[in-house]
């Protein structure tokens, strides 16, 4: 068998019947999820800053102790994923992860797996995003191998309101978000 | 030399000039090189339990049965090195015989099916295996360029072990005369485009009833493709 990865193809326009029928896999923290809550807004622009509305956007976290698949923390989902909607805004309701391990045993500042999906994307972005403020990144290694003065596209930032983190995700243009050759 | 896993001879570029709707959306500035760690080498995990039989069996999900040429679809998931993947979800969706998805933005002037949906899910075996009935799916035209079409496809998504084996791609019919003009498919590397071609297979057909086609899919291990001059061949 000819064992080279398959071509990846765009999502297309199409697909909300099929992968994201409703909102339920926006909602990773049940009721009985450890950790701190965090309602995070992300909304994905295109080129000129307009909101791209047939996107869909795919997290992956830890849970607030740091581990992927937490068998202790069963209320918590570390996957979601919603479309955007018409102002290319989707609101996941999580809560924020731990620290896991990163390279040369160094802990890795709390971060959130980002995959971006989109008619005219021909395979999926992937970014990060961090916590603004978190004492963490300062020596967080992966958000140092970003030109410095692009790292503020990765980064959430709190809002007025308690636990609602929002952040902007630019496919290209002057503000483009640091995407990562996974 | 910059390491990278981009692999420019078998995967799309995000920029494809054809592909109108790349230009206000491929990023430009260059991808940053991750070293993988915990959180590219995990990913989630789905449960038998999420998938029912009417999930592998699109020609069931109406009261009765759709119209359209009857055809099984199986393959296996591997990686790069060969292994079979188990228990991976695999999400698929498609359009009718017509060529119309069951969407609210689909609009164009063919007959919806009321027998078909067009979506279906399935996890592989133990072998990396994965197989659904369904009805072959047909062409639609599209704003791209006048008097654009696709040909016909069925989408793919799949997950594999880990966040970077994460997939999309679209499942075309071999020798479909479409493809030739279809800017999609036209972006992927010619020496990769037969990889995302759906070969009939006389053996997979069931006698007087349905047609059978072949794909597999290779995902991306943990880091197996990495060199540090581009790719490796």
């Amino acid at each position: 068998m000819d064992l080279h990865h398959t071509a990846n193809q765009p999502i297309g326009p199409f697909y909300h019947f099929a992968l994201t029928p409703d909102n339920d896999a926006g909602i990773m923290a049940g009721p009985d999820a450890k950790g701190e809550r965090v309602d995070l807004a992300i909304r994905l622009l295109d080129a000129d800053g307009k909101p791209v509305t047939n996107g869909m956007i795919e997290l992956w976290q830890a849970s607030a102790a740091g581990i992927y698949n937490d068998p202790a923390d069963p209320a918590f989902h570390g996957f979601g994923r919603l479309a955007t909607d018409r102002e290319g805004l989707c609101l996941f309701h999580t809560v924020k992860p731990g620290q896991v391990a990163g390279l040369n045993g160094k802990l890795q500042a709390p971060h959130i797996n980002v995959s971006v999906y989109a008619p005219g994307l021909t395979k999926r972005v992937v970014a990060r995003i961090y916590f603004a403020d978190d004492p963490a990144n300062d020596s967080d290694q992966v958000l140092g191998l970003a030109p410095e003065d692009r790292r503020q596209t990765m980064l959430a930032r709190q809002t007025l309101e308690a636990g609602r983190w929002n952040f902007d995700l630019h496919l290209c243009g002057p503000c483009e978000t640091v995407f990562f050759d996974i | 030399m910059q390491k990278s896993r981009l692999d420019p001879d078998n995967q799309p570029p995000y920029l494809y000039e054809p592909y109108h709707s790349t230009a206000k959306r491929a990023p430009r500035q260059p991808l940053i090189f991750l070293p993988h760690t915990l959180s590219e080498r995990t990913g989630p995990i789905f449960a038998d339990t999420l998938i029912t039989e009417a999930d592998r069996d699109l020609t069931r999900q109406g009261a009765g049965e759709p119209l359209g040429q009857r055809m099984i679809v199986e393959g296996r998931v591997v990686d790069e090195d060969g292994n079979p993947l188990p228990k991976t979800l695999v999400e698929v969706w498609q359009t009718n015989a017509a060529g119309r998805y069951r969407h609210e933005l689909d609009d164009w002037p063919a007959p919806l099916d009321p027998n078909f949906n067009g979506c279906g899910r399935v996890l592989t075996d133990e072998n990396g295996k994965y197989r659904f009935l369904t009805v072959k799916p047909g062409a639609y035209p599209w704003g791209n360029h006048p008097n654009a079409w696709r040909p016909a496809h069925i989408h793919f998504s799949l997950f594999g072990p880990s966040f970077v084996s994460r997939f999309i791609t679209q499942m075309y019919f071999e020798g479909d005369p479409m493809l030739e003009y279809d800017p999609v498919f036209q972006c992927v590397p010619d020496r990769a485009k037969h990889r995302i071609l759906a070969k009939f297979d006389l053996g997979l057909t069931e006698e007087r009833f349905a047609l059978g086609f072949r794909f597999d899919l290779v995902l991306r291990g943990p880091d197996a493709t990495p060199s540090e001059n581009g790719h490796e061949e």
